[in-house]
Parts: structure tokens; C-alpha cells; sequence
């Protein structure tokens, strides 16, 4: 009895130093894997907190050699883009999220979903090209708008996606609550399902926006950039990655200086999209 | 029988091939309240889901015979008006979350597009909650949401949903079975009440309550529909074999 006893500590014992070997294990794996990103940020934070000022935000770009300068021109163009792909993808990507919410089984929704996920895989250069195909040429030169519309095909999965799965997750009885009062499939939808599952749908909105708020390959063939300032979105117009992508490849040590303020401009607002969407999360959640 | 709300005749309801309901005849009187009783798997809730017509909500969900709400044909209706005039409540709760419990009272209206001013959507507000029994405990609280109530709360707030439409019959889908003994009682009360204005049917699996509360029964087995009668003849001196049986608790 004694010695069983004992032997059983043992094993506990034992299992015990194992377990924190485990834990020891997976916090050591976070931490390296956590630790390049903290030094990107603060790599990015160090070289271009010296190049962000007043006149760096409300400035156009100056011609190389002459000192100051700034990148307004970028940041309106960046909002105005995405402004535009928003207009067009939200829309579009809440109705293919509800359809493919409603619709389980039938051939279109399996097609449909598939070719979500093939779009998802598309190299955002190769959407840059096909835009370049079907927007630019025909309408005779570059513009903010082909810009938009290709951001917004990048936007379009995560929209669709997100709307789909949210819904999906609502409860059934929700929807029956609504139809057994009367009120038609339509407006159940649209005036109970949407609106419960909100909160989602926006997570997945944000999510989208900062995920192609940094791409610069599609703007290349579409928006193309501008070294003015321009709210005519059926003009070339210039955005924060595209300015990024300009100064950084140019031999100029001042141009270096703002690529560095501009990445740390897009850092600053994919963070500030992703606490929103945090927030809007907690908030708007709702409960059951 | 003049004075049936509700009449069945030769009804029959399948999900693809499977035939849950089979040859229901049933006349429901008004002002009555009807329990429907039976194992698990014979067709009650179906049979109720039929009424307004939720049933075929389901894919591949069909529906054979007549079925008449004051000698008009229930499924040469628009379903949508006819939702209107048969209310439910379901098994759980189920306000809208994103409501107030004064909007979730006035959804049937706000969601339908119909327009009241605020006198009228007060006075329905309170009314269909004074009917729910449910009035003294959130008058104070009327613009919180729906979803901080009690469970038993809740289900209250459904009812006074489902009453503020001034429907002519009310579904009860074994409304009270995620409730607490307490919460039941009221409802039960509250049923009690209801019956001056409404016809309901209520699914139980709850023998005592179907004795308590109702005034006929029907007994369904394997999606037929063995018995209806008056509930105290059905509890003493039941017709049939199997009602027997469920009754005494040999089965189900």
C-alpha cells in the first residue's frame, strides 16, 4: 500500500515537470514567433517618427532637392480609394454573404463559394493587371477609380465571407421569430438578420479595408500615382503605398526619410481599423 | 360545429417522403384551449407549424388536404397575412436581440412597415404587456433590451410579441419547456386569461399542464391523430387503447 502510494507521487510528480515543460515550450514559441513583428514596428516607429510633422501631413511632395515636403496628396488619395472600393464592395459582398448564408446546398452557392475562395488566392499583382485589362485601356488612361475597383475585387472575399459565417451562426429561431409575425423573407433579412448579425459583417468590413490599405501592386497599373493633389477619382491619383513604393526604390536619402513617415502613416491606421473593429466587436455583439 | 375556427379535413404533411402527418381531421372552436399531446416524433409540432404554415419553411417540406381559419382556405392564403392572424411562440425564447422590449412588443409592426404613432404604439406597448402579465415587471425598464430579461421573462415578452398583432389563434410550441416551475405557472395563468380573447393550441409534453390548463386534447401517435375530446374525458376515460397507454405512462 505504501509503496503504491508513493509510486503514484511519482508519476504525479513527474507528470507535473512535464506539464511545465509544455507550458514552457509554447511560451517560448509565442514569444519568437511575436518577436519579429515587435521589431518591424519598432524599426518602422524609430525611422519615420522623425519625418512626421505638420507639414509632412498637410504638404504635397517637393521636386528632389529642395528640403521638406509631405505626402497630403497620398493620404487624401489612400482615403478616397478605399472610399470608393468600400462603395462598391460592401454592397455587393453582404448580398453574396446573405445568399450563401441562405443557400446551402444548391449548384450556384457551391460554385459561387468557390470561386470566393479562388479570388481570395489571386496574387493581388495579377488583379492589378486584369483591372488594367478591363478598366484601364478601354477607358482610355490610369485613374483612382480602376484603382478602387481592383482593391475592392481584393475586398470582396473577406466581405463575403465574413457575412456568411456570421449569419450562418445566428440562430434559427431568430429568423422564425420574424416570419411567424408576419413579416415577409425580405424584409426578415434585411431588418433582423443583418442588423443582429452587424457587428460581424463590419468586423469583416475593417478586417477587408486593412488588409488592402498597403497594397501597392494593383495601384501600380490602375491609380499610378500623382505628384498633385487631385479629388477627380477619373484621374491618375496617388496613395500612401504607391509614394512608399516611389521614394523607397529612388536613390534620394530625403525621399527614404518620407517613405519611412508614410509607412509608419499606414501602420497608424491598419492599427487604428483593427481596434475599431476590437471595439465594435465587444459593443455591438449581440447576445442571446 | 358552426363556430370552428380552425377545421382539418383529410390533412397530411410529409418532409420529402416521410409522412408525418397522416389524414388529421380536427375542428378547433373558438375561445377554446386546445392541448396536443403525444410522444415525441408524432407530428405535433409539425402539426402546429402547419397552422401558419411554417411548415414548408423546411426544404422539400409538403402538404396534402384542407385546412380552414374561418372557413378560409389556409393554404390559398398569403402566408404572410396569414401569419399575422395565427400567432406563435417557440419552445425557447426568442426576442430580437438588437431591440429594446418596448420595439420587440411593436416588432410585428416595426418590422412590417406599419406606421403608428406614439400614442398608439404606447398604448399597444402596454396592453399587450398588461396581457402577457409581464407589465409590472419592466415598465420601469421598457428601453433596455429584450435579451437582459429572465428566461421566463422573455418567453412573456414573446407572448405579448405574438398578442400585440391581435391575432385571432395562438400557437404555443411547448412554450413553456425551458421554463422554471414558476415561470410556468404564470404562463399557465396567463393562458387562462387569454382564453376570452383567443383560440390557442399548445404543444406539451407536460401531461399535468395539459390537464390544467386545457379544455381538449388531442392525442397524436405516430402522425396520427388517435383521439380528441374533452381533456377531463380524455385524463379519466380515454377512448382508445394507445391514449391509455401514453396516459398512464406505459409509453413515450
Amino acid at each position: 500500500m505504501d509503496h503504491s502510494k508513493s509510486e503514484i507521487e511519482k508519476q504525479i510528480a513527474r507528470r507535473n515537470r512535464k506539464n511545465k515543460r509544455f507550458k514552457g515550450v509554447i511560451i517560448a514559441a509565442t514569444i519568437i514567433s511575436t518577436l519579429p513583428l515587435l521589431f518591424i514596428l519598432f524599426y518602422i516607429f524609430r525611422q519615420g517618427i522623425s519625418a512626421i510633422n505638420w507639414q509632412f501631413l498637410t504638404h504635397l511632395p517637393k521636386p528632389v532637392g529642395e528640403a521638406g515636403g509631405g505626402v497630403s496628396n497620398a493620404l487624401v488619395g489612400s482615403i478616397l480609394i478605399l472610399l470608393v472600393s468600400c462603395v462598391i464592395a460592401i454592397p455587393v459582398g453582404i448580398v453574396i454573404g446573405i445568399y450563401l448564408s441562405e443557400e446551402t446546398k444548391s449548384k450556384l452557392a457551391y460554385y459561387c463559394r468557390l470561386a470566393v475562395d479562388v479570388l481570395q488566392g489571386i496574387p493581388s499583382i495579377v488583379i492589378g493587371i486584369i483591372i488594367y485589362e478591363w478598366i484601364v485601356r478601354p477607358m482610355g488612361g490610369f485613374s483612382a477609380f480602376s484603382g478602387s475597383v481592383a482593391l475592392a475585387l481584393m475586398m470582396l472575399p473577406s466581405i463575403i465571407k465574413s457575412t456568411e459565417e456570421t449569419l450562418k451562426l445566428l440562430p434559427e429561431s431568430l429568423k422564425e421569430a420574424s416570419l411567424a409575425l408576419g413579416v415577409p423573407y425580405y424584409k426578415t433579412m434585411l431588418k433582423v438578420i443583418v442588423p443582429t448579425g452587424l457587428s460581424g459583417i463590419l468586423t469583416g468590413v475593417i478586417l477587408s479595408i486593412s488588409r488592402v490599405i498597403g497594397e501597392t501592386a494593383p495601384l501600380l497599373f490602375t491609380a499610378f500615382g500623382s505628384p498633385f493633389m487631385t479629388t477627380d477619382i477619373f484621374k491618375p491619383m496617388s496613395s500612401l503605398p504607391l509614394i512608399i513604393f516611389n521614394y523607397a526604390t529612388s536613390p534620394y536619402e530625403d525621399w527614404h526619410q518620407l517613405a519611412w513617415g508614410a509607412s509608419m502613416l499606414l501602420i497608424l491606421m491598419v492599427l487604428i481599423l483593427n481596434m475599431i473593429s476590437k471595439i465594435i466587436q465587444r459593443k455591438w455583439k449581440a447576445q442571446f | 360545429m358552426e363556430s370552428a375556427v380552425l377545421k382539418v379535413t383529410n390533412f397530411n404533411a410529409f418532409f420529402g417522403d416521410n409522412q408525418v402527418l397522416k389524414n388529421i381531421n380536427l375542428a378547433i372552436d373558438k375561445n377554446s384551449v386546445w392541448a396536443i399531446m403525444g410522444p415525441s416524433g408524432c407530428g405535433k409540432t409539425t402539426f402546429i407549424r402547419c397552422i401558419n404554415r411554417m411548415h414548408e419553411l423546411t426544404p422539400n417540406a409538403t402538404t396534402e388536404g384542407s385546412m380552414q381559419l374561418n372557413g378560409e382556405e389556409v393554404y390559398e392564403m398569403n402566408p404572410v397575412l396569414l401569419r399575422r392572424k395565427v400567432g406563435m411562440v417557440f419552445q425557447r425564447p426568442n426576442p430580437f436581440p438588437m431591440m429594446s422590449i418596448y420595439d420587440n412588443v411593436i416588432s410585428g409592426y416595426i418590422l412590417n412597415g406599419i406606421k403608428l404613432n406614439k400614442q398608439q404604439k404606447d398604448e399597444i406597448v402596454e396592453t399587450s404587456l398588461k396581457r402577457a402579465a409581464l407589465w409590472m415587471e419592466v415598465r420601469s425598464t421598457l428601453h433596455k433590451k429584450g435579451t437582459f430579461l429572465s428566461g421566463g421573462q422573455q418567453q412573456r415578452l414573446c407572448i405579448a410579441r405574438a398578442l400585440s398583432m391581435n391575432p385571432e389563434m395562438l400557437l404555443l410550441d411547448e412554450a413553456t419547456s425551458a421554463l422554471d416551475p414558476v415561470s410556468t405557472a404564470k404562463i399557465e395563468e396567463l393562458i387562462h386569461e387569454l382564453k376570452q380573447q383567443y383560440t390557442i393550441l399548445m404543444v406539451t409534453h407536460n401531461m399535468q399542464q395539459a390537464a390544467r390548463v386545457s379544455d381538449k386534447t388531442a392525442f397524436f401517435y405516430l402522425g396520427e391523430l388517435i383521439e380528441a375530446n374533452n381533456t377531463k374525458k380524455i385524463f379519466t376515460n380515454p377512448q382508445h387503447e394507445k391514449t391509455q397507454d401514453y396516459i398512464r405512462g406505459h409509453f413515450g
